[in-house]
């Protein structure tokens, strides 16, 4: 049988906010840039900043890196016509988070997802969907983040994951404060701590 | 009829995490093996976006940060259609690219190559593509630089294309290079990429019949998403 086949990933280099985030690269061309309003001004459930940093296998930030979101909204429904259900107007569930270039830290504003369907009538935890693109990364890495204060002891991707403690590096740790409530998760990309990175 | 998966990415087909000719690669790199999950909901969706998200010159890189000129150098066309594994083509999905000007300088605050800033050319352009998977951009072609990696490393022209697909699953950047450019051969980054075919695929070919006599010379793009089943049988993946 003749299939295409996919078209090779290439890094996305140091310079991928000219093309994704113009502003952080120094100048303003767009009317809008893309991916800065995860939830939008109507999405209903609990809203939440995360923040974190991308470290290499030496412990060093990654300056460079991008992120982008994917998530479902606080009744577990992607704004995508597969799920068939419809979201709150202007609910995207997608978002785009680069760093503080001279830290590497970053951070995103949304709402707490809800609980998603899985496989075979299975129930998904709270989570957000991650693809890691940078520098040195030739393949763009997908992770999940999920959250400390929910039970995930059923999630059929976590209880995937044989070394248990290895679950851990998904799970983000909440913290409130009179700011509000912030969700911090770091990503190891290789070395102590690696981070679970997935083959969806 | 229920969703299906997207068919399992044929790692052999890109370049491996770890790739020391690329020494960024080295400490930028995942150890352990990556957890290979079938496809959820979380997988087969992902953004949608319109056309309210973009503006009509925005796939026109000599316009679009012009400041009362068009920038120097090559003008060309780069088109193409987005495709899956299926030979379908991918309709209404975003397509991003950004680029180095003639001279080879990004305009990017962490660029410091010697070549000058081109002050009518921002460098990066979006469209997306029609019902047929169709896209085009107008550009002027990106000049090779030199980049630190071996002391004499210089990268083939290229232009960074990203590309969303229907799904998170298919979520991919890539770069495009030019047909007979003898720097690929010499490129560790594009040497990453472990077959010759694969390789193939991310140069964009001359495309003599699609150039505007007098005006502007085009290349032909191609770019391929994942493809995914055809629900033969229920595998109940959305579960219910």
């Amino acid at each position: 049988m003749d299939y295409l086949k996919e078209t090779p990933s290439q890094t996305a280099g140091p310079y991928v906010h000219i093309g994704l985030a113009p502003k952080a690269a120094g100048f303003d061309i767009f009317k809008q840039e893309l991916g800065w309003d995860i939830a939008g001004p109507n999405a209903k459930g609990e809203r939440i900043r995360v923040e974190g940093c991308v470290y290499d296998g030496t412990g060093a930030p990654i300056k460079d890196v991008m992120l982008e979101t994917w998530q479902a909204n606080t009744d577990g429904h992607y704004a995508h016509p597969e799920d068939g259900h419809t979201v709150e107007n202007g609910f995207r569930g997608w978002g785009r988070v680069i760093t503080d270039f001279d830290t590497g830290l970053w951070g995103f504003d949304t709402v707490k997802p809800g609980a998603t369907l899985g496989r075979n009538g299975t129930i998904q935890a709270p989570h957000i969907n991650l693809w890691i693109v940078a520098r040195g990364i030739n393949v763009g890495l997908n992770t999940r983040l999920y959250f400390d204060d929910c039970d995930n002891s059923n999630d059929p991707v976590l209880n995937l994951i044989e070394q248990t403690q290895r679950r851990q590096t998904l799970i983000a740790s909440r913290h409130e404060d009179s700011k509000g409530v912030t969700y911090h998760f770091d990503i190891h990309i290789q070395g102590t701590g690696e981070t679970v990175f997935l083959d969806i | 009829m229920k969703p299906a998966e997207y068919y399992m990415r044929d790692r052999a087909h890109h370049a491996p995490a770890l790739t020391p000719d690329y020494k960024t690669s080295v400490t930028r790199s995942p150890q352990y093996a990556l957890l290979s999950l079938e496809n959820s909901l979380s997988e087969i969706t992902g953004p949608v976006f319109s056309h309210n998200d973009i503006e009509a010159l925005d796939n026109d890189l000599i316009k679009n940060y012009s400041h009362g000129g068009d920038p120097i150098g090559e003008r060309i066309i780069v088109h193409g259609r987005v495709l899956d594994e299926n030979s379908r083509p991918v309709p209404n999905t975003m397509v991003e690219i950004w680029q180095a000007n003639a001279g080879g300088r990004y305009r990017h605050k962490k660029d410091t190559y010697l070549a000058p800033i081109d002050p009518n050319f921002g460098g990066c352009g979006r469209t997306m593509t029609d019902a047929d998977g169709y896209y085009y951009f107008r550009t002027v072609k990106p000049g090779a630089y030199p980049w630190r990696n071996w002391v004499n490393n210089w990268r083939p022209a290229h232009i960074h294309v990203s590309v969303f697909g229907a799904a998170f699953a298919q979520r991919l950047i890539t770069q495009l290079y030019f047909e007979g450019d003898p720097l690929i051969a010499k490129c560790p980054i594009v040497q990453t990429v472990p077959d010759a075919e694969a390789i193939d695929q991310m140069v964009a070919k001359l495309d003599i019949n699609a150039t505007i006599p007098l005006d502007s010379i085009a290349y032909r793009f191609d770019i391929v998403l994942r493809g995914r089943r055809s629900t033969l049988f229920e595998n109940r993946l959305e579960g219910n």
